[in-house]
């Protein structure tokens, strides 16, 4: 500030007196005035580290909906005879993507051995069973991401209402609500999600249910602190007296209210979840075969880790990239939308 | 203080209980039997081995024999495993698991403590940039990719380590160890960045400069010990993340603990295992959270201790 002010000129024009009565263009505001996200918005725009994941993401999310309809190839063909193919783009002149492998010593064309016609070749290579890699891991980032919505619908479906009823309602009601919350939430998450897919027949649902029955204990908290506070606001009063009913006053004056908190919360728990499929997939209780998810990628590569490491490096870069994007943007977010933690 | 102790007790107890029942019911209420070729059995044998696991009784029953077992420390018998009783089974298993897992809490919270302390002497710095970028790297990198590399590039590659197995003491524990410390060396790192920061802005910072200390006796002296305080409430959340870890840390390296233990019991469908380890892991989590509510009472007398109020 102070820099700004010694290089402003000064004239005798700047001591002229101002004109008695332009109180309006005094009042006048300069600036356009913001709304409360459109100020946030500004203020994620200057975190260039989250505005590169939020693109990063968009890409991410562009290329899942794309493999919806169209993969390079079937994600579930099995060609026996092309399995653990390494990756080869085109004519194989790009480093690390030759198309040859090192067996015993000696490098050796994989692509000739295994009599692929010319022409043919796989991005990221093959897996044990000759299954396009890449064509897996589009499958498999799209199913990922799927999971990791749907878990947080649980979030804003049982947590927000959860939140908001034993914030709201108080007394003893919030103590039984809370109660409940502690018992659950003394339980590790993994163990009763892991109870659950002992239950149902593993697949997506079950998974999505399972992580969904203990996500949302976060949000629900959070949001009934958020709501003892705003329950004392005098707009609330406001409405109370004017005979809003809870559910209008829950609708049009919490939930905006709330929305910052809410946002921030469930980019925190996309990640999450994602993490928490892989998991299950990777210790054998998730996605079952021949579905393709991170986790069952990375589970596989990992089999075969130290003779073809491509087969778990690129389902692990691809899961760091998008957890470090998450966890990036969340925190962007939560900068933008509550500058006082930031300092 | 006593009385609240008591209550948050008597809290314990009714929570373990209602997990007891919870999982005891659920298990009841899994699909398939554990007898591994059912189809083969005649009704006689299927009832000689009801009869030894007393699955034949009526299910309440089963279920108080269940909870006064539990009382006495008796979690049944593995349906798998050599039919060695569970509790045998965890108590031969916990040493690895627990060596790691104060390895990894030690090693995790020092450097975390260590790496948010210099961010936020730094703040806005190269350094800060650095030790919040590995906190970052440390969050969202999933341990059991974590534990791979290290395995492939320090252990397979290099040769520095043992790939696996338990059977060379220390040694086999370094690279498990660290790569448990992950998860608690990001989440402490960021945490006592943010709570240095509001330490190094308030006046008694100011009071100590103005004393004359040097930069390093006022850190050490005053800003250290202030923000060290909030940093015990994410001991809680990190024994999570410790428990969840250490089942793929151990399948990583095939070391014989209680998480490897879980893994395998799940995929065999050993109820009474699965049921003894749940309670085990909910056990030691909600010992965990009282403790630390507690000690936080006694470290910080500004918190009123209030029982609605059990933060986790």
């Amino acid at each position: 500030m102070a820099d700004n002010t010694s290089d402003i000129k000064l004239n005798a024009d700047s001591f002229k007196p101002v004109a008695a009565n332009n109180v309006d263009e005094q009042e006048k505001i300069s600036a356009p005035s913001l709304t409360f996200f459109q100020d946030a918005i500004r203020r994620l725009r200057k975190n260039k580290a989250a505005v590169f994941s939020f693109w990063l993401l968009a890409i991410i999310i562009f290329i899942s909906i794309v493999s919806i309809w169209w993969t390079p190839s079937d994600p579930n063909a099995q060609h026996v005879a092309y399995a653990n193919l390494p990756p080869k783009i085109a004519n194989g002149n790009i480093p690390g993507f030759t198309g040859k492998a090192n067996v015993g010593g000696n490098i050796v064309d994989k692509y000739a051995a295994a009599k692929v016609p010319k022409g043919t070749y796989y991005v990221l290579g093959t897996d044990y069973l000759g299954r396009d890699l890449f064509s897996r891991l589009m499958k498999g980032v799209a199913l990922s991401l799927l999971i990791g919505l749907l878990a947080t619908l649980f979030d804003l479906v049982i947590g927000v209402p959860y939140g908001i009823i034993s914030g709201w309602k108080g007394g003893k009601t919030d103590t039984i609500m809370q109660r409940i919350i502690e018992i659950i939430s003394s339980i590790p998450n993994l163990v009763v999600v892991i109870l659950m897919l002992l239950l149902f027949t593993p697949g997506l649902g079950s998974i999505v249910v399972a992580m969904g029955i203990t996500g949302w204990i976060t949000m629900a908290r959070l949001v009934r602190a958020e709501t003892l506070t705003l329950k004392t606001q005098e707009y609330i009063l406001a409405a109370q007296t004017l005979g809003e009913s809870p559910f209008r006053i829950a609708l049009k004056h919490l939930i905006p209210n709330l929305s910052s908190t809410i946002i921030i919360q469930t980019m925190f728990s996309i990640p999450t979840a994602i993490f928490f499929e892989a998991f299950l997939s990777f210790i054998g209780i998730g996605i079952p075969a021949p579905n393709a998810s991170l986790g069952t990628l990375l589970s596989d590569g990992q089999k075969t880790f130290r003779f073809l490491p491509y087969q778990m490096w690129y389902p692990a870069a691809v899961i760091s990239i998008i957890m470090i994007a998450f966890n990036l943007l969340a925190d962007g977010l939560r900068d933008a939308f509550d500058p006082k933690t930031q300092e | 203080m006593r009385k609240y102790i008591f209550k948050r007790i008597m809290y314990m107890i009714l929570t373990l209980f209602i997990i007891a029942t919870a999982t005891f019911f659920l298990m009841k209420l899994m699909p398939g039997s554990p007898y591994a070729n059912q189809a083969k059995m005649t009704a006689e044998q299927r009832a000689i081995m009801d009869a030894q696991y007393g699955l034949n009784k009526p299910v309440y029953q089963q279920y108080f024999i269940y909870l006064i077992g539990i009382v006495q420390g008796n979690f049944g018998t593995s349906f798998q495993f050599n039919n060695q009783p569970v509790s045998f089974l965890i108590s031969s298993r916990i040493g690895p698991s627990m060596q790691i897992g104060a390895q990894a809490i030690v090693l995790g919270t020092v450097l975390g403590i260590l790496l948010g302390a210099l961010a936020a002497i730094r703040k806005n710095t190269w350094v800060d940039t650095l030790a919040t970028f590995f906190a970052i790297l440390g969050r969202s990198i999933p341990n059991f990719v974590f534990a791979v590399l290290l395995q492939f590039y320090l252990a397979f590659k290099l040769k520095i380590f043992p790939i696996a197995l338990w059977d060379e003491g220390f040694r086999s524990s370094i690279l498990p160890t660290i790569a448990l410390s992950m998860a608690p060396l990001a989440t402490t790192a960021r945490f006592m960045r943010t709570e240095m920061v509001d330490v190094l802005n308030s006046d008694y910072i100011e009071l100590a400069r103005a004393k004359g200390n040097t930069p390093w006796q006022t850190v050490a002296k005053h800003a250290l010990r202030n923000s060290l305080i909030p940093v015990i409430t994410i001991i809680g959340p990190m024994a999570v993340d410790l428990m969840v870890g250490s089942m793929v840390v151990e399948n990583i390296f095939s070391i014989p603990g209680i998480g490897d233990q879980f893994v395998k019991s799940i995929t065999t469908n050993d109820y009474p295992t699965i049921m003894g380890l749940t309670l085990l892991y909910s056990f030691m989590l909600v010992v965990v959270i009282l403790i630390v509510d507690i000690l936080y009472g006694f470290i910080d007398p500004r918190i009123r201790l209030s029982g609605n109020e059990g933060s986790n």
